[in-house]
């Protein structure tokens, strides 16, 4: 007969603070993929156009945020083409909201299978993270489609070395959804008030995030709370990175990319504190 | 031999009532409590957790210091009534929840089933769910893959494979659902009244297979069900819960022997307290077991006829009225089903108006010891239900003990559902 002993295990009401099972959830990276794949491919299922749906959002957003905000409220885009600044603002900020709202409810929809069979959770607002990638990729797509098509028309774009920083705009963007989404799952399982809060909260916090105008018109009022949000500086860095204009500075990057790790971090542990015991509560 | 699962000292408790109002204020006075290390002054001690008894707190402690220890390659039914903390222990075991007190250690990976087709997805194929499931139970992909024709053989469903499983029938679903945990490469399994759902040969086949799993593979497999029968073929060794305490551990014969008589509910009377039955044909006011001198009796021998009396009200005559009794085993197999009407028509036993007094008599050496549950027929021939067993009937128990034969060579129990007495001849040449 085998040995098992060297497959050692032990469940105790305690576990330490700093106990993530990180090891763990990366024994389950089969599952992370597999969860992905699921996510992708039962979004189109049964839809004629398929994944085209991931385009027709953001390109319906962009028109009407031009005709709003551009024409009829006539803010300013920096000397940008309207549809080129909204879309570059809509694209970013579509991927760390949709991040935020996924994970926000990670323990409620999954409560179910939760209940039913271990597995690390973390796995779980990792795959919301990971399957929001493809969207935003597909997102992306448009995006370079807008630029190309606007260039060609010879407008103002000075694609430039900081739009390498591209990977680490994509961390921090879903490194900020993800550790803001896990801390308020972790709040929502027993008190269920701040699921409201959230789709309200998130949309308040676009307006004080540079989608619809830039930095440098924001009133100078307000300014300090635009620049005291992190998401700022990364769609900023991404507009000058990619079309040359924005505000962009290492401080500010630096200051972004700090207070997401912070984030991150206490999601993280927060997160895995309430999951062993939230299916007693939810 | 190391154990596979060693439990001590597990406690979990639960919440009642309504978790939102007030909890704040009380979570706040439980975090204030701890912080000047005083206990939590929700907890009270000494509490048990017995749902017929209102307790004086809002916790209710599903698992009170529990301690036992399993074998590796044993397979251990845990049983109990509806409550008990079963499936809590289960629960605990697959870290789907942690406990509130206690520690349990142990060797080897732990597949769990406490679901069939946990994380299926309707709109992904046969496959693509396969993989799924298989990895959310906590399989590698390679793993799936190496049993993946296995899997597809053990569920049937190899015409379907690429289908939506939204389109399968639920007799196929259940099946690819059970096959994909029937094939974890797990030390330890742990299963829960997964049984209940599928038909009768299925049933057979996962008994089966999980046989293989604990016999063959020498693997240990923990297995909760209500079917007495299931967990008899199955287990070699029970753990007896009640009320979140553990009653007994032992050998499976004997445990069950215990569950069955122990469970105070078993009573060998019935009498109507209120409405429920109410009807116009047949009211059924009281049922007993009665020997032979109609004197209300639990245990018979097994040389004497048993009697079962029902008594009831007749509001309105009507003659298609059919009057009877369903005999069950102590596993839940039904034995036979008898009505009042089962003879030639001149012979049936009428009803009259007002109150009735029926007996019906089994015969002595007809069944063999064991405990046995009896729920009442009352029907309007071909037309309706009034009473039907295993809906809405009440149920008595009686005991057969004792009184096989006169046999010096029959002084024991013997196996089979039935003890009757044969008569052998010799024939002449």
């Amino acid at each position: 007969m085998t040995d098992y002993t060297h497959h050692h295990w032990e469940i105790t009401s305690e576990r330490s603070l700093f106990d993530l099972k990180l090891k763990d959830t990366w024994e389950y990276r089969d599952l992370l993929w597999l969860l992905v794949r699921r996510d992708f491919v039962s979004f189109y299922k049964q839809t004629i156009l398929g994944p085209l749906w991931f385009f027709i959002q953001p390109l319906f957003t962009t028109i009407i945020y031009t005709f709003v905000f551009g024409n009829i409220a006539g803010i300013s885009t920096d000397a940008l083409p309207k549809p080129l600044f909204y879309m570059a603002g809509i694209t970013a900020w579509n991927y760390f909201s949709d991040c935020i709202t996924k994970t926000s409810t990670v323990f409620r929809d999954n409560a179910t299978i939760f209940g039913k069979v271990y597995f690390p959770r973390l796995i779980m607002p990792l795959s919301i993270v990971i399957s929001n990638l493809v969207r935003f990729g597909v997102q992306m797509l448009l995006f370079f489609l807008f630029m190309g098509y606007y260039a060609l028309q010879g407008a103002a774009i000075h694609l430039n070395i900081y739009a390498l920083l591209f990977p680490l705009l994509i961390f921090l963007m879903a490194a900020l959804g993800l550790g803001a989404g896990m801390i308020i799952s972790a709040l929502t399982t027993k008190y269920r008030d701040l699921a409201f809060l959230v789709t309200f909260g998130i949309q308040l916090l676009m307006y004080a995030t540079t989608v619809i105008y830039p930095l440098t018109s924001a009133p100078v009022k307000y300014k300090w709370l635009i620049i005291a949000n992190p998401i700022t500086a990364i769609i900023e860095t991404f507009r000058f990175g990619f079309l040359g204009t924005g505000s962009f500075g290492w401080p500010m990057l630096g200051y972004s990319t700090l207070l997401t790790l912070v984030i991150l971090i206490c999601g993280i542990l927060i997160f895995t504190k309430v999951e062993k015991n939230f299916v007693d509560t939810v | 031999m190391p154990a596979a699962i060693k439990v001590k000292n597990l406690s979990k408790a639960y919440q009642l009532g309504q978790i939102g109002t007030g909890t704040l204020q009380s979570d706040f006075k439980r975090w204030y409590a701890k912080a000047r290390g005083k206990e939590d002054p929700f907890l009270k001690i000494g509490e048990t957790n017995d749902r017929t008894v209102k307790g004086t707190s809002d916790i209710i402690w599903s698992l009170k210091d529990i301690n036992f220890e399993i074998e590796q390659g044993n397979a251990v039914g845990i049983i109990g009534r509806n409550g008990a903390g079963k499936s809590t222990l289960l629960k605990i075991l697959s870290r789907v929840t942690a406990p509130t007190t206690g520690i349990i250690t142990g060797n080897g990976r732990i597949a769990s089933l406490l679901e069939v087709g946990t994380g299926f997805h309707p709109e992904l194929t046969g496959k693509e769910n396969i993989y799924l499931n298989g990895a959310i139970l906590g399989m590698r992909k390679k793993e799936i893959k190496r049993k993946f024709d296995a899997i597809v053989d053990f569920a049937g469903v190899d015409r379907y494979i690429d289908t939506p499983v939204k389109r399968y029938s639920s007799g196929m679903y259940v099946r690819l659902a059970f096959a994909v945990a029937a094939y974890l490469e797990s030390e330890i399994l742990i299963v829960d009244e997964v049984l209940a759902v599928g038909d009768a040969e299925f049933q057979k086949k996962c008994l089966g297979k999980m046989n293989d799993v604990s016999k063959g593979e020498g693997r240990t497999v923990l297995f909760v069900s209500h079917n007495m029968g299931a967990v008899q073929q199955l287990c070699s060794e029970c753990i007896y819960l009640k009320n979140g305490f553990i009653s007994l551990t032992g050998p499976t014969k004997l445990v069950i022997g215990k569950y069955l008589l122990s469970d105070n509910n078993q009573s060998s009377q019935w009498i109507r307290h209120d409405n429920y039955f109410d009807n116009e044909y047949f009211t059924i006011e009281k049922i007993a077991t009665v020997d032979e001198s109609l004197s209300e009796k639990a245990v018979f021998t097994n040389n004497k006829k048993i009697g079962v009396r029902i008594e009831g009200y007749v509001k309105k005559l009507n003659s298609s009225v059919v009057i009877g009794i369903a005999i069950y085993n102590q596993d839940g197999h039904l034995l036979f089903w008898s009505t009042n009407t089962d003879k030639n028509t001149s012979e049936w036993t009428s009803l009259k108006e007002k109150y009735n007094k029926l007996v019906m008599w089994i015969p002595q050496h007809f069944l063999n010891e064991g405990s046995y549950r009896i729920e009442c027929i009352v029907a309007i021939h071909f037309r309706e239900w009034i009473i039907e067993p295993e809906k809405n009937s009440p149920i008595i128990y009686f005991n057969i003990e004792g009184g096989l034969s006169e046999s010096p060579n029959w002084l024991t129990s013997r196996p089979g559902l039935l003890a009757p007495i044969i008569n052998y001849e010799k024939l002449e040449d």
